[in-house]
């Protein structure tokens, strides 16, 4: 079969730099070796298919160096979904202050950026920047594993 | 919708003298007095029939419990009563079902109505966060209040003796998953048992639906569980036709399945991957992932959707097939079954994967049967069920799907299991592309009156949804309630894991692979 990997296409979903931006250099330090923490503050399970599809051959996330964690303390980049149930409130808050500095963090999906179907109510937060700082805003529900790829390496200035 | 059972369970209760009421509907319900609601799960227990759900609802002043019964073949019936006024309980049905254990808790904390006789009030899907006495589903509380925050702690069971120790895993996991709490008491690394946590990511999804028109609603129940977003609102919209009888075309019937099937497809596809990954064999995991993406860029070029969301609407569908459309598909569910079906070989040849799944995790038949697990997990357990035959709906009452039943109940069976349903998948959407009827892929949906009531089960890629749901006036939704395949299934995964080491519960937990947002609702 050979190799599927493909160039990375542009996003289609909106994507927004909002926030505080890195210092250039540290920046810089996140090229080539990036490592995210992926948190579902109470996704419907839809973005964690096309974050899990970043891993698969055709997209191959890790060609740009860049790599999912299992712990919050070897992270970088904080990756996270979901209106933010009341309920994961507290595990949120707790993993963003787990991430050392310098770090940020990219919302993934409409429920993340803007609360999606969900909004605040007396289940959900609602985005995520009402919880913790928020980097970049990747719209989509959900986005799709370009729209992702894309937003994450804007957030390192990778991509304009 | 097949209510056979209806008629069946009727005739027992008159038989034990126990008084009723039968509404025609559709649905077919059969109102009893709250003081035999046990009595009916007990003569419902001993004639060998499932508990499918139980649930409560409001209108005006007055609580209602309701409960739905499944036989294989004969369907569903329907049971409700109402609870006396100045009395907010009920007769807890977890003596009889241990499937209710579950539900009645959900229904106390988002009611406040008690299961009187429940073994276990600690809150389910409530947070520690949430006031004392909250109860967002009754009718006067408003979906916007923001309460003020509580601190609290949940009381796991724990530890009995001090031989070992207690591991908690979450809510958040290490890899990319929902989360939820998993509480192991474990000596060494075996683990004697696991108490499950859930309700991590309850967006009050029931309350939401009340609030909301049918088209709106729809696109919510597709939001339950993001990867059964097919299976989820089909199974709303069903309700809603059958609460507003309104017929669908049979052209949108056989499109809804053939995206149904497809996703049953997908999701098999990717968990194969995943459970081989989660045994080190990645090259299993890159082959199921290249597939699965391949069926995602089909859909997205097809029905301008990865995940399918948004294609089924109420009365049809939102998108048609032509030739090509159709040829694409037939050409790709082809290509994909037969790798599919060389990666089994490949997999049967695998020792040492197979020396990891044999014997992993093993649910007992008779613990399978008690507990009421539904889907490929019931069926790797010899049970005989699918709702695909039992609710017997449109267009699955033409071209009944061969189930596939096998025993051992581990996670090789639940691996074999997805195999073969892939294979059966690609029968059923060959079939039904070549016999694809023509005609219009879209009804439009009368009103349904005031009070109608809707009642729908789909055979979900993981097993069994059912939602229920009541109008209110002008076609708006007075109460909707879904459970999710997971609900029960969870329960199963508690005792599989006894026994096994605690490195292969990620393995056992991918064999399952339950929804968690399906769940917390």
């Amino acid at each position: 079969m050979g190799t599927i990997t493909e160039p990375l296409a542009n996003a289609k979903n909106q994507i927004e730099v909002v926030g505080d931006t890195l210092d250039q250099a540290i920046q810089k330090r996140f090229r080539g070796s990036l490592a995210i923490r992926q948190v579902d503050a109470g996704s419907c399970n839809g973005c964690e298919l096309e974050i899990n599809a970043l891993n698969n051959p055709y997209y191959s996330l890790e060609r740009f160096g860049i790599h999912f964690v299992a712990s919050p303390r070897h992270a970088d980049m904080l990756l996270v979904t979901g209106p933010v149930t009341r309920n994961m409130e507290t595990a949120l808050k707790m993993v963003y202050e787990a991430v050392p500095n310098p770090k940020l963090v990219v919302a993934v999906g409409d429920c993340a950026v803007c609360g999606g179907e969900f909004g605040c109510n007396y289940a959900t937060i609602g985005k995520v920047s009402d919880v913790i700082p928020v980097n970049v805003l990747v719209h989509g529900c959900p986005p799709t594993p370009t729209d992702l790829l894309n937003g994450i390496l804007m957030a390192i200035g990778q991509k304009g | 919708m097949n209510f056979n059972l209806s008629n069946t369970l009727a005739d027992w209760l008159t038989e034990r003298t126990i008084p009723f009421k039968y509404l025609p509907g559709p649905p077919p319900c059969l109102w009893v007095s709250v003081n035999d609601w046990a009595s009916v799960a007990n003569l419902a227990k001993q004639e060998g029939l499932r508990l499918v759900a139980e649930w409560a609802s409001q209108q005006n002043e007055s609580f209602f419990i309701h409960s739905s019964y499944a036989l294989p073949k004969q369907g569903y019936a329907l049971v409700f009563a109402r609870l006396d006024s100045g009395n907010e309980s009920f007769p807890s049905l977890a003596p009889h079902y241990i499937a209710a254990v579950r539900m009645e808790r959900a229904i106390h904390d988002l009611y406040q109505i008690v299961p009187e006789g429940h073994p276990d009030l600690r809150p389910w899907i409530k947070g520690e966060s949430w006031p004392e006495q909250a109860s967002p589903l009754r009718k006067d509380f408003s979906l916007k209040t923001i309460w003020a925050k509580q601190t609290g702690s949940y009381p796991f069971t724990g530890m009995k003796e001090s031989v070992g120790h207690e591991i908690p895993v979450g809510p958040i996991h290490a890899g990319i998953i929902e989360p939820g709490h998993f509480r192991f008491c474990a000596v060494g690394e075996t683990i004697l048992t696991l108490e499950e946590r859930l309700g991590y990511v309850h967006k009050g999804i029931e309350k939401h639906m009340e609030s909301r028109d049918v088209d709106s609603a729809a696109r919510l129940a597709g939001k339950i569980s993001g990867d059964a977003t097919v299976a989820h609102t089909w199974a709303f919209c069903m309700a809603a036709e059958q609460a507003s009888e309104t017929k669908v075309p049979l052209r949108a019937d056989y499109i809804r399945a053939i995206l149904c099937e497809r996703e049953r497809m997908a999701n098999h596809i990717g968990d194969i991957g995943a459970m081989c990954n989660d045994v080190a064999w990645s090259f299993m995991q890159m082959q199921c992932q290249r597939l699965r993406e391949d069926l995602a860029r089909l859909h997205g070029n097809l029905f301008g959707h990865r995940l399918l969301m948004d294609c089924l609407v109420p009365g049809g569908v939102a998108c048609d097939l032509d030739d090509e459309k159709k040829k694409l598909i037939r050409e790709q569910t082809h290509a994909i079954g037969k790798e599919m079906s060389e990666l089994f070989q490949i997999y049967e040849d695998h020792i040492s994967t197979r020396e990891r799944v044999i014997g992993s995790g093993s649910l007992a038949t008779r613990d399978a049967q008690d507990l009421g697990v539904v889907g490929f997990i019931g069926r790797s357990c010899e049970q005989n069920l699918d709702a695909r035959c039992d609710a017997a709906y449109s267009p699955y009452d033409r071209h009944l799907p061969h189930i596939k039943v096998c025993r051992g109940g581990d996670v090789s069976a639940r691996l074999w299991i997805r195999f073969e349903e892939i294979q059966v998948s690609v029968g059923l959407i060959t079939t039904l592309l070549e016999e694809l009827p023509s005609g219009q892929i879209l009804e439009n949906l009368r009103t349904p009156a005031d009070g109608r009531w809707g009642f729908a089960a789909v055979e979900s890629w993981r097993g069994e949804i059912v939602t229920w749901l009541r109008f209110g006036p002008e076609g708006q939704i007075n109460r909707c309630y879904v459970r999710d395949p997971s609900m029960v299934n969870w329960l199963g995964l508690e005792l599989v894991v006894r026994d096994i080491p605690v490195p292969d519960f990620p393995l056992n937990n991918k064999s399952f692979n339950c929804s968690y947002s399906g769940h917390d609702l």
